[in-house]
């Protein structure tokens, strides 16, 4: 499964977990990001990324997020994960 | 939840989850006790993330760290982490880390917990182990409430506000904590919002690895009885107020960092100084007093 990478990076979101606080769109230096129509099952809006093109990936969201429910990661860095994994080694830590 | 079906709720821009990257949140995690209690738009959750990364930049061996909560909605983060970590009763989880420490020199212990049970209940215990400088770091958020039991005023609570035990507006003054714990001989201390993420993370990084007691404290918004209660909207207004309301002072004098809502917040870090450890000092007159009879306590190459 493949898309195509518009920006630097990209989120990854569990969205069962958002309570719609809003930490993340608001402090996304990008503003990427923006609220969902749908809900999640508790009934809040979660964050979608409406302009993948000006993500860079930089984790600030992730940083922000105060239910551990996203995070940012670049594409190089998911290539080089990726890679590792191909190789069959130990795939380290993120950052 | 089991930390499998944690895993694979993550959903990612055309990535499968398998193929995914960490947060690197996830490691330090009880994930079976996800998701947590706090409420949206609660700040604890965000101080968590940056502790995580705090951990990662120093490379610490998990198994050699403990984390140590009193009670309270930050006394929650104890049992939320994936560490040797201890929820005590109110007030004492700096005795608990005392005793800790002293047991287990070796180990690292963090006290993380609210204002309310660090500087209310357990404030004798915050000026002591400053004062006899234990090698312990405080990670201290003040949302300026006891958020846990409904909202009473704290020694925190800034003039004016609303609180269920103060419902004129708070009249009483309040603690300065930086000025406390410098005061009693803290080595570190600091103070960020959770605004602040990359130099909160910063400040725990180097609280963390000071050898001495050190401090930081987290202002942190809570919107359900405190915000909201004073008309201040939701966390991320707090969150952005932070922003606006933060004046960054390194090495500001801690006589002039007391909190009015009427004034700058002033944040930065305050104290990062040297002074001899409270091992180190047993180890020195108890060697100077007994010689040879006297073993050296916790320290490894012989040095002191
Ligand atoms: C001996 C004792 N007294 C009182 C309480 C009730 N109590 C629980 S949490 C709390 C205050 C917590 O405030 P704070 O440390 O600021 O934590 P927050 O919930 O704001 O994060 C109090 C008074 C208790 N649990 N035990
Ligand atoms: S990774 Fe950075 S740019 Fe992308 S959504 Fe998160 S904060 Fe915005
Ligand atoms: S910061 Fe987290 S909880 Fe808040 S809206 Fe974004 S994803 Fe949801
Ligand atoms: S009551 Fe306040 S401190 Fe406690 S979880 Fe809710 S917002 Fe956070
Ligand atoms: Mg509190």
């Amino acid at each position: 499964m493949t898309t195509e990478r518009k920006g630097k990076g990209t989120i990854f979101l569990r969205k069962e977990f958002c309570k719609g606080c809003a930490y993340c769109i608001e402090t996304c230096p990008t503003h990427c990001l923006e609220f969902s129509e749908e809900f999640n099952e508790k009934g809040y809006h979660f964050p979608v990324l409406a302009r993948p093109e000006k993500c860079t990936g930089c984790d600030i969201c992730g940083m922000f997020c105060p239910d551990f429910a996203i995070f940012g990661i670049t594409w190089k860095k998911m290539d080089k994960l990726q890679a590792q994994k191909n190789e069959g080694g130990k795939v380290e830590s993120r950052s | 939840m089991s930390e499998k079906d944690m895993k694979e709720t993550y959903e990612g821009a055309g990535v499968s989850p398998q193929d995914q990257a960490d947060n690197p949140v996830d490691r330090i995690l009880r994930q079976e006790r996800m998701p947590h209690i706090w409420c949206p738009g609660c700040g604890i959750g965000t101080t968590v993330n940056c502790f995580a990364r705090a951990l990662e930049k120093l490379n610490i061996d998990l198994d050699n760290l403990a984390v140590v909560s009193g009670i309270g909605c930050t006394g929650r983060v104890a049992g939320y982490l994936k560490v040797d970590s201890f929820h005590t009763t109110h007030g004492r989880a700096i005795p608990f880390a005392t005793g800790l420490k002293l047991a287990n020199p070796k180990m690292k212990v963090v006290v993380y917990s609210g204002d309310g049970d660090l500087t209310a209940i357990g404030g004798n215990h915050l000026i002591h182990a400053a004062r006899r400088n234990l090698d312990i770091t405080v990670i201290l958020v003040n949302n300026f409430t006891y958020g846990m039991t409904g909202g009473q005023y704290a020694p925190t609570t800034p003039f004016g506000s609303i609180q269920t035990t103060m419902p004129y507006g708070m009249y009483e003054h309040q603690f300065n904590i930086p000025k406390l714990v410098a005061a009693a001989g803290a080595v570190y201390v600091a103070r960020w919002t959770v605004y602040q993420v990359a130099h909160l993370t910063r400040a725990m990084t180097e609280a963390i690895a000071k050898k001495g007691f050190s401090l930081v404290e987290v202002m942190s918004p809570c919107p359900t009885l405190y915000l909201r209660r004073n008309r201040l909207g939701e966390g991320i207004d707090e969150v952005k107020r932070f922003k606006e309301w933060a004046v960054r002072k390194d090495g500001a004098d801690v006589n002039d960092v007391g909190i009015s809502r009427d004034k700058p917040l002033i944040i930065g870090k305050f104290v990062d100084i040297e002074r001899d450890e409270y091992i180190d000092l047993m180890n020195r007159q108890l060697s100077k007093k007994l010689g040879d009879r006297y073993t050296l306590y916790g320290v490894e190459n012989g040095e002191v």
